[in-house]
């Protein structure tokens, strides 16, 4: 590490050490990004790249290391500092006030040129600017609420820009975008990278950036595994390995049966979200037994809107839902649990789990009735029971009595698992199954999707998660503003999916089946 | 009788008298906009408002300067607001129980040095208080002038900080900032906004207004000081900005809203209008929290309001 020329670097992190009570987060990691170059930090989930580039913001302060930027060693102590040396950064969840405008939000970030008053003229002047010379488009006074996901993070990265960034971390980008978005984006970022900027791309999925980076560092449970120059032609093999530490197979037994009879059937489903607009408007779609249909789509589409209605949790205003023949809109969601709808949230820490609960207590959530004597909880019955899911599905607990909150992303969502496909469901909706796990857990959880196909389920895979439908659908629905924008067969190709994911109608619809 | 009642005369002095009597929420509700924009809920209002009568009352009373009064309220009334704000912002208390316990702490206080300053007598102490201050020319319209330009100088004021207050919040970045902090705290730390500093500001000018409100009461509206001085103003204060959604012209239609309600009150009183008098105190309050309730439908909290921020948790 001596004998590295710190100035030839716009960013030298050097040992950095940094803990969460118990948990190293980083463990004297090197990090380098060469002036004017695109640069991957990549990991899998929980490696410790958001951590990293937080210690690097300011937001987090490291218990070791140093850091240079340009060759000068910097004590980071808060984003005002980071912001100062030229370092921007947009996080993967995006740090803006909803009700507030697009330039409201950039001001919040800088010094006035007036003095106390905001100078809102000029600052919305100097945006549209910038934007059009990084070849986006904004309106600078509409709200952050109205935009979409691609638009929010277009408002933060002009942020960054115009706070002076020269180093832009972007954590995570691509996780939010259509494939056509996550083009326009590389058309911007390849546009930074000319006027001379260093930017620093994270992301746990390689395929997506390894034609825009220069160079990539390979971060697994905290420490720096390598660092390796890559182009189009890299393989993801070898990466992949240095992020899991084995061999990954990424090929599942798509078995290809034929789907059964007709089992759930959505039609013309209304149904408003929190701020009281149409999430769903006018959506329909059937689910067969046996098949999994993927559902695509940026997120905040409706699709979270759709299983609330589906499980009874939200209101429908108009339209059906029938299981075989029975309607199940706006019955209360123990009526569709009784009826054998499974359901895996998005969320796992609010609606998935009780955190503060024991695992028992979390694995019967649904069937308290079928688990108590005389009104009381048969504490013998779900110690069985909890004996019964932790071996069944490989859960790493000390016991069922700890609570939910002390288990990793991972087995929290067996848990969720083992609660959800116990008596075999007749329909598994699945809302975001593998959002925020590490390799190894999200290969469990589709190879139980697809076993629960198996077992004669429709499954109802929701997904923001490109390569994630494709390996696991056998037919892919596209939601858009809340309309099923059509079906395509399973493998289709990406692009066309990202044309429906950005609105565009399929010409015949839902052709495929 | 009811037309000898409703005559001109009486309209006239029921609406001075409203607006008089909407002062001592207009203040304090005005405050409490910064300080709940900012995400702070601060339920110690009524305990701010009784030190700052009781801090207006002393020194007006031994100094003889009814602007000392004034600045002495706003000065204890920020004080002890820093309390709420070491307990939510440093400490990260429960904002509900500090601030209810701080409300009934700050009673006590407020009468327990009342007592240590001017012991127990037959008669209550008095003072000299703010006298009218007719603006010329503008005072002698008919009727408007009467209801609008015959009253001391803290009401024009607080009027006036209606159109201030406004100003601050949408046109500076001050303003700006404290609307951040309330509303997504991590986007304003990512950012560079100290959002421990803004909120202690926030909290801090919601004391001074408190105060300044506590000392109207004392010396511009009563010239006595009693232990319910304040008679539930301060809560009303704080549901005010809650149902006038943390704007400020909205926070004085409410604040008028209590005045008129109050003002009829009295004169339905002195008229001895056969209703038991506990019925009739109660009109203000209780018509005032129904029609807030009624006009304000969905109230749009700012999102991270009363919940503590710190950049570990995520
Ligand atoms: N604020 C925090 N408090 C406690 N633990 C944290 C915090 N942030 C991250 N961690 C832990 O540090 C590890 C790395 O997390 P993170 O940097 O977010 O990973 P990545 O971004 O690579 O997915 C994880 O085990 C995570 O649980
Ligand atoms: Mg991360």
């Amino acid at each position: 590490m001596e004998e590295i020329k710190v100035n030839d670097y716009a960013v030298v992190m050097k040992n950095i050490v940094k803990e969460f009570y118990d948990v190293r987060a980083n463990d004297n990691v090197n990090f380098l990004v060469k002036n004017g170059s695109i640069h991957g930090l990549l990991g899998e989930n929980g490696a410790g790249k958001t951590t990293l580039m937080n210690v690097l913001y300011g937001l987090y302060h490291p218990e070791e290391g140093e850091i240079f930027i340009n060759g000068i060693k910097q004590d980071i102590h808060s984003p005002t500092k980071a912001i100062s040396l030229g370092i921007g950064m947009v996080h993967q969840h995006f740090m803006l006030a909803r009700p507030f405008t697009i330039v409201e939000n950039v001001m919040l970030g800088r010094k006035s040129r007036k003095g106390i008053l905001l100078d809102t003229k000029e600052t919305a002047k100097d945006l549209v600017a910038l934007a059009e010379k990084y070849k986006m488009k904004i309106d600078p006074y509409a709200k952050i609420w109205q935009l979409s996901v691609g638009e929010q993070q277009r408002v933060e990265i002009l942020t960054a820009l115009y706070q002076g960034a020269e180093v832009l971390i972007l954590d995570e980008p691509t996780a939010v975008l259509t494939p056509q978005e996550v083009d326009g984006l590389f058309v911007t970022l390849r546009e930074m990278k000319n006027d001379g900027k260093s930017i620093i791309l994270i992301t746990h999925k390689l395929e997506e950036i390894v034609c825009i980076v220069d160079e990539v560092t390979v971060l697994r449970d905290g420490a720096m595994i390598g660092n390796v120059e890559v182009d189009c032609n890299t393989t993801k093999a070898e990466l992949t390995k240095m992020m899991v530490g084995r061999d990954v197979l990424f090929n599942f037994e798509k078995s290809n049966s034929a789907a059964g009879e007709k089992k759930l059937t959505i039609k013309d489903l209304k149904v408003l979200n929190d701020k009281n607009f149409l999430a769903l408007d006018g959506f329909s779609l059937d689910v067969h037994a046996g098949e999994i249909i993927g559902l695509a789509g940026v997120d905040g589409n409706g699709q979270k809107e759709l299983c609330e209605a589906l499980t009874g949790i939200r209101t429908v205003e108009s339209g059906e839902v029938k299981l075989d023949t029975i309607n199940i809109e706006n019955k209360p969601p123990l009526f569709s649990i009784k009826k054998g709808i499974a359901h895996i949230p998005e969320d796992r820490h609010i609606t998935g789990l009780a955190l503060g609960w024991s695992l028992k207590k979390n694995l019967i959530l649904k069937t308290f009735k079928d688990n108590s004597k005389f009104g009381l909880i048969d504490e013998k019955k779900i110690e069985d029971r909890w004996e019964k899911a932790r071996v069944a599905y490989q859960i790493k607990a000390n016991s069922g009595d700890d609570s939910a909150r002390d288990l990793s992303g991972g087995n929290q969502q067996k848990v969720i698992l083992a609660r959800e496909l116990e008596n075999n469901p007749v329909i598994l909706i699945a809302n975001q199954p593998t959002r925020g796990l590490d390799i190894g857990a999200t290969e469990y959880v589709r190879q139980k999707l697809l076993d629960a196909k198996g077992d004669g389920a429709g499954v109802l895979l929701v997904s923001a998660d490109l390569e994630e439908i494709l390996q696991l659908s056998d037919r892919i629905a596209v939601i858009y503003d809340g309309k099923l924008m059509g079906i395509l067969p399973g493998g289709s190709d990406v692009k066309k999916i990202g044309e429906l994911m950005m609105g565009k109608k399929l010409e015949v619809e839902q052709n495929a089946k | 009788m009811l037309s000898n009642i409703f005559t001109v005369s009486f309209f006239v002095s029921l609406l001075a008298s409203t607006i008089r009597l909407a002062t001592p929420i207009l203040l304090p509700a005005l405050g409490q906009i910064y300080t709940q924009r900012a995400g702070i809920l601060n339920l110690s209002v009524e305990g701010t408002m009784t030190i700052g009568a009781v801090a207006g009352f002393a020194a007006t009373y031994y100094s003889g300067s009814l602007w000392l009064g004034i600045l002495m309220g706003m000065a204890f009334g920020m004080l002890y607001s820093l309390l709420m704000a070491v307990l939510s912002v440093t400490l990260r208390a429960n904002q509900v129980i500090a601030g209810t316990a701080l409300n009934i702490l700050g009673i006590g206080l407020a009468v327990f040095f009342y007592r240590v300053i001017f012991g127990i007598q037959s008669l209550p102490p008095q003072v000299e208080p703010f006298q009218m201050l007719k603006i010329p020319f503008l005072s002698e319209i008919p009727v408007i002038g009467v209801i609008l330009f015959q009253h001391n100088i803290i009401v024009y004021l607080s009027f006036v900080m209606v159109v201030i207050t406004w100003f601050i919040l949408e046109k500076t970045t001050f303003g700006l900032k404290i609307k951040a902090v309330g509303e997504n705290p991590k986007a304003a730390d990512s950012k560079g906004v100290n959002v421990s500093k803004y909120r202690y500001f926030a909290v801090l000018i919601g004391g001074i207004y408190a105060g300044a409100a506590g000392a109207f009461m004392s010396i511009a509206y009563l010239n006595i000081f009693t232990e319910s001085i304040i008679g539930g103003r301060g809560f009303i204060a704080v549901a005010v900005v809650i149902f006038a959604r943390f704007l400020p012209i909205r926070a004085m239609w409410g604040a008028l809203l209590f005045g008129v309600a109050s003002a009829l009150q009295l004169r339905l009183q002195a008229l001895g209008i056969d209703v038991a008098n506990q019925l009739m105190l109660m009109l203000p309050y209780a018509l005032t929290i129904i029609a807030l309730v009624l006009a304000s439908k969905k109230a749009d909290f700012p999102s991270a309001y009363a919940i503590p921020y710190s950049r570990k948790e995520r």
